[in-house]
């Protein structure tokens, strides 16, 4: 095991392609995972977020670029220090969940005890059902279960929340964060911004196979919506006022466009303004989505 | 309604851009209704069956007898005069006739056999002179008949393996293929030898079972003719499964619709079923029947298995239907490990 851990990418990608035919399916992404983050691979469908990941997965042979997993090509065991839940998948049918467990547990060299598993997921309350009498969400953390058997390092997460009710998705975040915290890298391709907010310190944007903007969540908002939009009441503003940052009245309130929202509410006040009614409107991952990708999510 | 158009609009367009199961659902059952003209033409079937020793006599021969003309009637040629009175013994032709020494052979237990004595027996010459036919000599050969389902058994469990072996491993594999199950084993350590394997281990014993269970089921209340030796009828069926087998992981190992896989089953098994002898015997049919027979394996596990248990065959006879068996295993074996991919 690499020494230097935090120094050495757990997952390092260089300029890798894949095309189907005509169709650059992933033209030339490069990226770096830390050990222990959670990398959010956001994009709209057709973006080539599942080409990219199952190529690093190594489901699919890359045209060219390379691989490394802390710091060497991948090899063969690779498969066995990671973990992958599939955007879409068909298990053998007539099988209890805990039957399931047990069959992938048994593909791997190393086997985290399924007791652990079922734990981790909780799997309890359908461990011995038939694995396709599920719900979305039992469904999903049996998948998830299905990826942790051999207590992966790394794991792969493909649109793992897609379709699950806002409980569910809830609750699979927390699965995930009890994952984060003993020290396990997850990849994750996601369709919802709050959920990259949410899980990942890093995110790459995908478009049409290419990575169009990198960075950490917070950072990136920043950077591309820099000022907060400050909105109050247009009467609660004295009249002939006047503020450092640009002001327009839209339908009854005044909106200031700021770089600092905190020096610029001191003005307010200083001014006098009338704060009741002041609403502060942030922008969130889903506009720099729709101004980076020009198009919405769904 | 609507609803229900649309998805029938749909799926009919599905259907006839799928080009390869069109063509299979097209052009098969053509084929098969060729293979039927074919097999079986006008005039019906013949009702009964001659073995000729020595090659039929020059036309205005002396044994040139007017019964070789009748209509009707099947002379099935045979090089040596062992085969056909073995197949006489048990019933499974009416007379023989040997024109090397000049005679002509029944079996008294055979109805059949009565009444061509007495067509022989009254035909004249087929020549002008009108000679009588006392040109042959009687002899008889006595022995159980055989009963059609004795006959039969062996046919009916090598349908049953071509079935349960290439359903069960060629369609599974494609199914799991398309629903992503394979997908999902590619993403583990597992390798593709070593799920193919289990696999066919799987449904080797399975089929093996439902085989076994068949042919004790029925023997129970038919008690069929078993004259040879019961480890040797389990060595071909033991050849038979893994050869059928074998055919079913080649033509599973690239195909992704589960229509196509369903075509090119139809397409393996219904020529196999009707060319290599499981309903009725090959003999006297045409033959490029014969000589087409000879590319399917199941026609060899036939053989075998109706000569152990008919004949009492032992392992020097059954040798070359075991060669041919293996052969085809390994060179299947061989092909589907080279083509075979996950997606």
């Amino acid at each position: 095991m690499d020494k230097s851990k935090g120094a050495t990418p757990i997952l390092e990608v260089r300029d890798l392609h894949k095309a189907y035919g005509k169709v650059k399916a992933v033209d030339g992404i490069s990226f770096a995972v830390r050990e222990g983050s959670c990398f959010g691979i956001l994009g709209p469908n057709g973006a080539g977020k599942t080409t990219a990941i199952e190529v690093i997965e190594t489901i699919h042979e890359p045209d060219s670029g390379t691989i490394l997993y802390r710091g060497e090509v991948v090899a063969h065991s690779f498969k066995e220090n990671i973990g992958i839940q599939f955007q879409d998948t068909s298990l053998q049918e007539f099988l209890t969940v805990r039957e399931t467990l047990e069959l992938f547990s048994k593909l791997y060299p190393k086997p985290r005890p399924i007791a652990e598993i079922v734990e981790a997921c909780s799997l309890e309350e359908f461990i011995d059902r038939d694995n396709r009498k599920l719900s979305g969400g039992q469904r999903q953390r049996m998948l998830l279960g299905i990826a942790l058997v051999n207590d992966p390092d790394l794991l792969f997460l493909d649109e793992p929340t897609t379709g699950l009710d806002p409980h569910a998705r809830r609750n699979f975040w927390r699965l995930v964060e009890g994952i984060k915290a003993r020290g396990k890298t997850v990849i994750l391709t996601t369709h919802y911004m709050d959920e990259a907010e949410y899980l990942c310190e890093d995110i790459i944007v995908m478009d049409h196979g290419r990575i169009i903007e990198a960075g950490k969540p917070r950072e990136l908002l920043l950077k591309h919506f820099g000022e907060a939009v400050i909105r109050v009441p247009e009467a609660a503003v004295p009249s002939g006022a006047a503020f450092g940052c640009p002001a327009a009245v839209e339908d009854g309130f005044m909106a200031f466009k700021c770089a600092d929202t905190d020096a610029s509410l001191r003005e307010l006040v200083a001014a006098g303004v009338n704060l009741a009614g002041l609403s502060v409107e942030r922008r969130n991952l889903d506009d720099l989505f729709l101004k980076l990708t020009g198009s919405g999510l769904d | 309604m609507k609803k229900f158009w649309a998805v029938f609009v749909a799926r009919n367009l599905e259907f006839f851009r799928d080009r390869s199961t069109f063509i299979f659902n097209l052009v098969f059952p053509i084929v098969l209704i060729f293979g039927f003209a074919y097999a079986f033409p006008a005039g019906g079937g013949t009702t009964f069956k001659i073995g000729v020793v020595g090659g039929m006599p020059a036309a205005g021969s002396a044994s040139d007898v007017s019964f070789l003309h009748y209509k009707h009637l099947q002379f099935v040629p045979y090089t040596e005069l062992a085969t056909p009175l073995d197949r006489l013994a048990h019933d499974q032709i009416d007379m023989v006739i040997d024109f090397t020494k000049g005679d002509y052979y029944i079996n008294e237990a055979s109805s059949n056999g009565y009444i061509l004595e007495r067509m022989l027996g009254t035909a004249g010459s087929a020549g002008s002179g009108g000679a009588q036919a006392g040109v042959f000599a009687k002899k008889t050969v006595s022995g159980t008949p055989i009963r059609y389902v004795d006959w039969f058994v062996p046919g009916i469990i090598g349908v049953n393996i071509l079935f349960g072996s290439l359903s069960g491993v060629g369609f599974v594999i494609v199914r799991y293929r398309r629903n992503g199950v394979l997908k999902r084993f590619k993403a583990t350590p597992l390798s593709a030898f070593e799920f193919v394997s289990a696999q066919v281990l799987s449904r080797f014993f399975i089929v093996a079972f439902l085989s076994a269970v068949i042919f004790a089921g029925t023997d129970l209340v038919l008690h069929f003719r078993m004259a040879g030796s019961w480890a040797l009828l389990a060595l071909i069926n033991v050849l038979g499964i893994l050869c059928m087998i074998s055919i079913g992981l080649v033509f599973s190992s690239r195909i992704r619709s589960e229509e196509v896989a369903g075509g090119i089953m139809n397409l393996i098994t219904w020529p196999m079923m009707i060319l290599s002898g499981v309903f009725f015997s090959l003999e006297g049919t045409p033959r490029a029947m014969q000589v087409a027979s000879r590319a399917f394996p199941i026609t060899y596990y036939i053989e075998a298995s109706r000569a152990i248990m008919l004949d009492g065959a032992g392992l020097a006879k059954v040798a070359g239907d075991i060669g041919v068996l293996a052969a085809m295993t390994l060179v299947f074996l061989a092909a589907a490990a080279t083509l075979f991919k996950w997606e």
